[in-house]
This record gives structure tokens, C-alpha cells and sequence, in this order.
């Protein structure tokens, strides 16, 4: 149970992605799974893509053809629960928000984390990108069949 | 007549929101702040805020402070005094404050006071809690976010509330490994969203679990943990031992209303609002005529909350004084319905609760 765990289970996080088809471009996931009084993820869209509606307690609402992956809302949202994916040929490349230093370098091979923060996997950082506001985002590319899995990278600090 | 026309307790979000619209109103303030500087729990606060970007969403507390403390000085026109490292430690049945500065102590005499003095943290008891090394989860957000201090090597937070969880992940972020959180409860308290983000960084979270002692001669060297059972109870045979030292406890926090028991106004005990809370009429006056009260004082909540409420204690606090509001119903209307709005979903279904026990409208 996520509320036990703060783990989503594999139907849920099923629940948020569209049909992989679609991710030949890249797509916001959102995993918000619990109404919580928060919208700045629809503020920050610029295409209008996401909907949390008047009641800012609701569940935001991605219309999937109206996002073009331009990943805004993945550093807009403070509990960074929005990464953008997209399906590039084998693999799958995130874009994550980062809030941990050291940040890993462009072009790093680096382990690949899943929800409970275990190594799956590994990844090539493709791009790091700083912000004003703080909460770095990272690009990474990672084996196509860890697309429900893969949510962050592990960065060796020594 | 006072010698002072309005004084606001506590430079928080609610104090200074309260302030901000006294002075709107034209009144005289004096802001007062036993802290060096404004701010009160968002200056510890480096996450991103929920909420809306009328309550600041998504921009940091650190930075939401700075905001305030500008428009404060805008509109401010001279009429504003802040008393900052200053202590209020007294409030007489003359409606006298008692204010300590540097050793040096005097008396102030105004005609309305806000209380917006926060919450102060508990604590539970559990052997070894006497401990250095063990902290409250305020202590060590100070420690390390203020003052740049890291606490410790490895940690167990004893919490799961949204504080706890925040608190865990700030200690992950200044390079101190939680080495798990435990929560009594059968469920996470805090936001799931708070919750995935420590997870996804490989940091367990236990509930049913709480701790047992903390260990160590000088200074916490370990703690054991153990299960609870469906009364609660601690389950013999289940600890384990974790190598910490330091130990963060967020259990809870509960309104400071010291300064307002010894006025002796209405008080009530509203588990909801985290313990013993002034009681309130509509307009956030206390049973004392001209003291009013908002914020985490009245209820613990949460800042986007109490920035509203003091808006609101604020333009009452005025109206009582007889200062001209413009478009006055209006903006009262908006904010109560600004508040309604933030307090209307599960998360707040607790505060609900809690504003029936007092006969309010949630
Ligand atoms: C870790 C953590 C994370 C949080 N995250 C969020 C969040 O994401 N979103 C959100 O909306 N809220 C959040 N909150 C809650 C929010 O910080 C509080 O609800 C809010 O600060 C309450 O505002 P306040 O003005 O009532 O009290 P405070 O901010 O506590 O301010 C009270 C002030 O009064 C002063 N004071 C007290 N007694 C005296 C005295 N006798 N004399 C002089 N001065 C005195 C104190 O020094 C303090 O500055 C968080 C809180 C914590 C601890
Ligand atoms: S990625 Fe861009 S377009 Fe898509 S939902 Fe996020 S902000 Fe909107
Ligand atoms: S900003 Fe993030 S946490 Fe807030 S509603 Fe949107 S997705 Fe959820």
C-alpha cells in the first residue's frame, strides 16, 4: 500500500503513463497519487497540458496531446513527483528533477534507481540542467525495458 | 490608551501577514520577534511550498520570507517598528507585554495585540531521550539550515508526518544518511509525494515501528526500534538495533499559547489543532477584547494557512481599532473563501474536525 510504503505499485504507476506509443515524443508522467491542497504544476504549463481545476485539492490531470515534453512542470513541482520520457529507438530517456549534490556529470555512466532507490540498471547522463530556483533537472538514457521502473540516477560522491 | 497602537507577537507567516494589513489599514505596528530576523518556521524552510501561487506555491520558504518582509517595508511608511531578539515574557491582566531584549526589560502598553507566536515541538519519552544527539526535527533543520551545521553521520527520524519527512530529506541533502524513518501509525502521515521522493533515494519506512531507547555513553551511539502492535504496545523480541547517532524526533507540534494562559483567555484542548488552543470568535479575537490570535498559535497547520489567517486577525485587529478597511467585506469574503478552499480536501480533514469541535463553519 502506498500509503504504508510511499511506494506506488506497478497498477498505478501503469495508471499514469499513456500507451507507449505515444512516447516516441517525449511525455510528462505524474505521480501524484494523493489529493493534496497544491497546483503550481498547472501554473507552470505552458500549453494549459495539466489540470488540477478549481478544487486545488484535486488530482492533476495530464491531457497527453496537449504536453510537449518541455519539462517545465518537472522542476515547478515541489514534491517532485513529474519527470518527462520519451521512447528513443532501445532506450528511454528521463528527464528528472535532482535535488542531491554532487550533480553527475554530462555523458557519466551512472546506476539507474527504481522507487525504492535500488540500482536496476545503468544510464548515460545526456544533459544536466541548473536552475534558478535550485532544483537541478537531469537527462538521462536508460535500457527501454526499465520504462516503468527507472526514476532517478545514484551519483557516487567520492 | 495604549502607548502603542497595535503590537503583533511573532514575525512567522501569520505575524507578518497580520502586520502587513494593520498597517494597510493605516494603523501604527510594532512587530516583535524574539529571532534576529522575521520569518519564523520558513526561515528553516528550503523546500518548495504546496499550495497555490496566491500562497506562494512552489517557491521556497527561505525565499517567501524575503518576499514579505518587502512589501511589509512598502507599505510600511514609517509606521512600522520591528523589535526583533526580543522576547515577550510577560502579558499582564492590564494588557501590559512584558518584552526582554538583551538583558534589558520593558513594558509596552498597546491597544490590540496579535498573537502569532507558532507552535513549539513535543517530544516523547523513551530511554536515553535525555541523550546529545538527540534532537527535535526544528532543532536540527536550524542546525543545518540556518546555521550550517551538520548534526551527524547517520540518523533515524522517529516521524512520518510531512515534517518528519521533509526534515529526513533536507538531512539526505547535507550528506547524512537517514538510515530509517519509523512511524507508530499504520500509515505514512505526511504527503505521499514527500514520502516517494525520501524513498526513491533508498531510505526505509517503517510504520508500526516506533523507538525503543536511544544508546550511548557521552552521546547517542545507536537506537532500538520495534514493532507495535494493533494496541500499540510495543512487540517483545521484534527490536533492532540501528547504528545512528543522531536521533530526530517529529512527533507533532503543539500551539504556544503560553503568553495567552497567562491572560487566562478561553482555552480549549482540540487534539486537531495539536493540544490546548485558544478559543476564537469569527473575527480570531480571543475571550480578551483586543487580543487576537492566528496561525500555528490557534491551530497547527500549515503556513499557507496562516499566512490567510493573519490577513484575516489583521483586518479584524483594524476594524477594532476603527481603521477605514476599503471594499472591507469583500476581501474578508475572499480570504474565508481562500481558506475553506486550502482546508477542503483529505489531507485537511483533521482541521475540519477540529473547526466543528469549535462551532466554525469548515
Ligand atoms: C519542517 C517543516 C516543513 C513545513 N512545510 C510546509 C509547507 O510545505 N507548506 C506550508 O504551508 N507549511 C509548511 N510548514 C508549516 C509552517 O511552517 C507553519 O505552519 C507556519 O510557519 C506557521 O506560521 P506562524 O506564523 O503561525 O508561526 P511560526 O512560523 O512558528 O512563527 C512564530 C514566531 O513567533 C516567535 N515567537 C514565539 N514566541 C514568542 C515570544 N514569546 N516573544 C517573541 N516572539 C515569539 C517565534 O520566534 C517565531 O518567529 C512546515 C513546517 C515545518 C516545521
Ligand atoms: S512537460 Fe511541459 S507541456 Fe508537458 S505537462 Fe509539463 S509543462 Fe506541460
Ligand atoms: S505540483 Fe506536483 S505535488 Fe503539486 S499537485 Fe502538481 S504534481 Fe502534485
Amino acid at each position: 500500500m502506498l500509503k504504508e510504503t510511499g511506494v506506488a505499485e506497478p497498477r498505478m504507476i501503469r495508471s499514469v503513463f499513456p500507451d507507449s506509443r505515444v512516447l516516441v515524443k517525449p511525455k510528462a508522467i505524474i505521480e501524484c497519487y494523493e489529493a493534496i491542497p497544491c497546483d503550481p504544476c498547472e501554473t507552470a504549463c505552458p500549453t494549459g497540458a495539466i489540470e488540477v481545476g478549481a478544487d486545488i485539492n484535486a488530482r492533476p490531470v495530464l491531457d497527453v496531446d496537449a504536453c510537449t515534453g518541455c519539462r517545465r512542470c518537472v522542476t515547478a513541482c515541489p514534491g517532485l513527483a513529474i519527470f518527462v520520457v520519451s521512447i528513443q529507438e532501445d532506450k528511454a530517456v528521463f528527464t528528472v528533477p535532482y535535488e542531491m549534490l554532487p550533480l553527475p556529470e554530462e555523458g557519466a555512466l551512472v546506476n539507474v534507481a527504481d522507487r525504492c532507490g535500488q540500482p536496476i540498471g545503468t544510464g548515460e547522463v545526456r544533459k544536466v540542467r541548473k536552475h534558478a530556483d535550485r532544483t537541478a533537472s537531469i537527462t538521462f538514457a536508460t535500457d527501454k525495458g526499465l520504462l516503468y521502473e527507472a526514476v532517478t540516477v545514484v551519483v557516487d560522491d567520492g | 490608551m495604549g502607548t502603542e497602537e497595535a503590537v503583533v507577537i511573532g514575525a512567522g507567516p501569520a505575524g507578518l501577514f497580520a502586520a502587513y494589513e494593520l498597517l494597510l489599514a493605516g494603523a501604527d505596528v510594532t512587530l516583535i520577534d524574539r529571532a534576529a530576523q522575521a520569518g519564523g518556521q520558513l526561515v528553516k524552510q528550503t523546500h518548495k511550498f504546496f499550495g497555490s501561487k496566491e500562497h506562494y506555491a512552489s517557491i521556497r520558504g527561505i525565499d517567501i520570507r524575503h518576499r514579505l518582509e518587502h512589501a511589509l517595508e512598502k507599505n510600511g511608511d514609517g509606521r512600522l517598528r520591528t523589535l526583533y531578539s526580543t522576547t515577550v515574557a510577560g502579558f499582564y491582566a492590564d494588557g501590559a507585554l512584558a518584552c526582554v531584549k538583551a538583558e534589558r526589560y520593558y513594558r509596552l502598553h498597546p491597544e490590540v495585540v496579535v498573537v502569532a507566536t507558532g507552535a513549539s515541538e513535543r517530544t516523547v519519552a523513551f530511554a536515553g531521550n535525555d541523550l546529545p544527539g538527540v534532537y527535535a526535527a526544528g532543532a536540527v533543520q536550524t542546525l543545518m539550515n540556518e546555521q550550517g551545521i551538520r548534526p551527524g553521520n547517520r540518523a533515524l527520524m522517529v516521524g512520518s508526518g510531512n515534517i518528519g519527512l521533509i526534515v529526513a530529506y533536507q538531512l539526505m541533502q547535507a550528506g547524512i544518511q537517514v538510515e530509517r524513518v519509523v512511524e507508530a501509525a499504520d500509515e505514512i502521515g505526511g504527503y505521499q509525494v514527500h514520502a516517494s521522493k525520501l524513498r526513491r533515494l533508498g531510505v526505509p519506512i517503517e510504520t508500526k515501528t516506533t523507538i525503543k531507547r536511544a544508546f550511548g555513553t557521552n552521546q547517542v551511539e545507536g537506537a532500538e526500534i520495534w514493532r507495535l502492535d494493533a494496541k500499540g504496545e510495543g512487540i517483545a523480541g521484534s527490536e533492532e538495533r540501528l547504528t545512528v547517532d543522531t536521533v530526530c524526533l517529529a512527533v507533532g507540534l503543539s500551539p504556544l499559547v503560553e503568553l495567552l494562559s497567562q491572560l487566562s483567555v478561553d482555552t480549549r484542548f482540540i487534539p486537531e489543532f495539536g493540544g490546548v488552543a485558544p478559543v476564537l470568535d469569527e473575527t480570531y479575537m480571543t475571550s480578551r477584547p483586543g487580543v487576537f490570535a492566528c496561525g500555528d498559535v490557534a491551530n497547527v497547520e500549515e503556513a499557507s494557512t496562516a499566512m490567510v489567517e493573519g490577513r484575516l486577525a489583521g483586518i479584524h485587529a483594524a476594524g477594532y481599532l476603527n481603521r477605514q478597511i476599503p471594499r472591507r467585506k469583500e476581501k474578508i469574503q475572499a480570504l474565508e473563501t481562500s481558506l475553506r478552499t486550502l482546508r477542503s480536501g483529505p489531507a485537511s480533514e483533521h482541521v475540519r474536525k477540529g473547526l466543528r469541535k469549535v462551532g466554525e463553519h469548515a
